[in-house]
């Protein structure tokens, strides 16, 4: 059951980014930091959690999750060090897209040569 | 020809996107990619004996890892002009953003090619997603405590 709420959510997710692109002059970039605000957004007022229950990796794979980390990691540091937190703790869960992000990048851009 | 004339016979000739098939596409590739993370998640914790949670992370990195390697070897591009948002908005068009900026500005050297242009694309995700996760995170602290 998780898998169809998976592909539900992951689709809808994508359905309404392509409904964007396609009647609006926004480019992908747009879109993309458009749901990133939406899922902190959503995050913020634990709403993005009971997603993440009920569609698993549904909800992780796209990019609103990345504001959910976020949001994620900088509230779990304050609970624990105060108002601090904030700027000590958001990239606690999110660094591992990052970092892996920017490790692949170059290593693939040393090794590979570039296409058109 | 007057101006508007042209706009005219531009918008008669170029090429009309059909709007229903993209988002059906769209809809599918994404909701596919969202059965793929979900499947990964399962392997991994079955396999390895993890905790979900951390299983969560491999699966992030595994598709960080997909999609820097397919963009290196050109068929991403091809994807993702076929599948559109069903592509970009997965966490998987962070990492090709990231990989064709990085590949595109190659030949400027390491530090002022690689290094300078790597987020060219992929930094207003960060920058939009730290500055907003700072303001709800304090508006969150300050309406309802932790």
């Amino acid at each position: 059951m998780i898998y169809f709420n998976a592909f539900l959510f992951a689709g809808t997710i994508c359905l309404i980014g392509q409904i964007i692109l396609d009647n609006t002059k926004l480019t992908p970039g747009h879109i993309t930091s458009l749901f990133v605000v939406i899922g902190s957004l959503l995050d913020a007022f634990d709403i993005y959690d009971k997603f993440v229950l009920w569609c698993g990796g549904g909800a992780l794979v796209p990019i609103t999750s990345f504001g959910h980390l976020l949001i994620h990691g900088a509230m779990d540091t304050i609970s624990q060090k105060g108002i601090m937190g904030i700027f000590t703790g958001m990239f606690d869960l999110t660094s591992a897209g990052i970092v892996s992000a920017i490790v692949f990048s170059f290593i693939f851009g040393l090794i590979f040569k570039p296409r058109d | 020809m007057d101006k508007n004339k042209y706009k005219d016979l531009v918008n008669k000739y170029s090429p009309k996107e059909n709007r229903l098939y993209n988002g059906l596409i769209a809809f599918i590739i994404g909701g596919l990619m969202g059965i793929f993370g979900q499947l990964l998640i399962d392997v991994y914790s079955y396999y390895l004996h993890i905790p979900v949670k951390d299983a969560s992370v491999f699966m992030i990195i595994t598709l960080v890892f997909l999609g820097c390697f397919l963009t290196c070897l050109g068929f991403f591009d091809k994807m993702v002009s076929f599948a559109r948002c069903g592509l970009i908005i997965p966490i998987t068009g962070f990492a090709h953003s990231m990989m064709s900026a990085t590949l595109e500005y190659k030949k400027e050297g390491i530090v002022t090619g690689m290094g300078a242009n790597m987020f060219k694309l992929a930094g207003t995700v960060i920058m939009c997603g730290v500055v907003s996760a700072y303001l709800f995170g304090i508006l969150r602290f300050l309406i309802m405590g932790v």
